[in-house]
């Protein structure tokens, strides 16, 4: 890779030019809580303009049902495949969060309990994305 | 037989025993020199046996020697050389090179969340600030019985066996993602250190259950099991967080 770098003392700038450092390589622990903070935080910004629209019902139904409108659209219905998937990895995985901190054991079994809250969200969303998708999408191919 | 094979090392006949070129990759740092830091690499030969302290000794010896970093006893126990070697955090001096895929260069930096002073070093201060706050030692206002010593029973001292291990070496703090953003945050090796003395039945203080039960104390711990599996001596560090944060529930260990 480089030649001898013997009695480098001299000021040089970086050689290779990636002055940062490198990302740490936690495992299962580590990107179960990156996951939960990035669908935690997803989620509270829908929560919030889903009260925001929901509260559109008490200023008038007309203004509401023209904003839920909006919403019935491809772009919108992918958008929901992402937004039931977030909650449903942040349910399971707060579950285990709770199991971590309450049960005894909770400690020695994290990485097979992160594994079972993954293989129980493919099931909840196996159910879910390919209803969803042909009630989004059907009028495409059947109307 | 040491010095056998220390002599017949460079020669290559078929006795010899088999050496490999690693690339070692570190990220430098030299204050007043480096405007931030920079990766620099290395070649070195190095021996199966041979751990990461041996590699970084080698180009400190041999090839640079402005290389900078903490060592000691060099056998796992001093706690001076955490490192974060590939992308963990490990002690240099428990990595055997054979242990790590040595196809791609090692990559070497300081322990991150810790001001950087110089190459590897990093200044441990506000770390062992945060091991001193939480009253490390024990406390026990009454005397104890017939003026002699504090008598245990086996049962007792297995309550907190795990966390007397600790070596210090801020492996698990520099690990935990939430002390790298928040530098207040007592971190993982306070926690064992106070886990160690509130386990303890010879110690008659609650009082470090009072200093952790606080917003950065405990329950700052998102359990993301970094500190558990960065620990060179094994402990079940986020076990020990858990334990500390039901004892502070309940009120008493």
């Amino acid at each position: 890779m480089s030649d001898k770098t013997a009695g480098t003392l001299a000021p040089h700038r970086s050689r290779t030019k990636v002055p940062e450092g490198t990302l740490y390589r936690g495992r299962e622990g580590m990107w179960s809580w990156v996951l939960h903070r990035i669908t935690g935080v997803a989620i509270f910004f829908f929560l919030l303009v889903h009260i925001l629209d929901t509260a559109l019902i008490r200023v008038s139904p007309e203004a509401y049902n023209a904003v839920i409108s909006t919403y019935q659209n491809p772009v919108m219905g992918v958008g929901e495949v992402g937004l039931v998937g977030a909650i449903g990895f942040h349910a399971l995985n707060g579950i285990r969060i709770v199991l971590i901190d309450f049960w005894q054991v909770g400690t020695k079994y994290h990485r097979l309990m992160f594994y079972t809250v993954l293989a129980l969200w493919l099931v909840l969303m196996a159910g879910f994305v390919p209803r969803h998708l042909m009630n989004v999408f059907g009028e495409y191919w059947v109307g | 037989m040491s010095t056998a094979i220390a002599d017949r090392a460079p020669a290559s006949g078929p006795e010899s025993i088999q050496t490999f070129t690693v690339t070692v990759i570190i990220r430098r740092f030299l204050p007043g020199i480096d405007l931030e830091p920079r990766w620099e690499d290395f070649d070195v030969e190095m021996l199966p046996t041979d751990r990461v302290l041996d590699a970084l000794h080698k180009i400190k010896w041999e090839q640079d020697g402005s290389l900078t970093f903490r060592r000691s006893c060099a056998h796992g126990i001093c706690g001076s050389d955490a490192m974060r070697i590939n992308g963990r955090n490990r002690l240099a001096c428990k990595t055997l090179i054979k242990d790590l895929d040595i196809s791609k260069p090692i990559y070497i930096e300081a322990i991150k969340g810790l001001p950087l002073e110089k190459d590897l070093v990093v200044d441990m201060e506000p770390f062992f600030d945060s091991f001193r706050e939480v009253q490390p030692f024990l406390i026990a206002n009454s005397k104890p019985k017939e003026g002699k010593e504090r008598v245990q029973s086996p049962e007792d001292r297995a309550r907190f066996d795990d966390t007397t291990k600790c070596i210090l070496c801020a492996a698990c703090t520099s690990s935990c993602p939430i002390f790298w953003t928040d530098g207040q945050y007592f971190g993982p090796a306070a926690i064992v250190n106070a886990h160690r003395f509130i386990f303890d039945s010879r110690d008659e203080s609650n009082v470090r259950l009072d200093i952790l039960d606080d917003k950065e104390g405990v329950w700052r711990c998102r359990t993301t099991f970094n500190c558990t599996e960065a620990c060179p001596r094994g402990i079940q560090v986020t076990q020990a967080i858990a334990e500390v944060k039901q004892a502070i529930l309940r009120g008493k260990p």
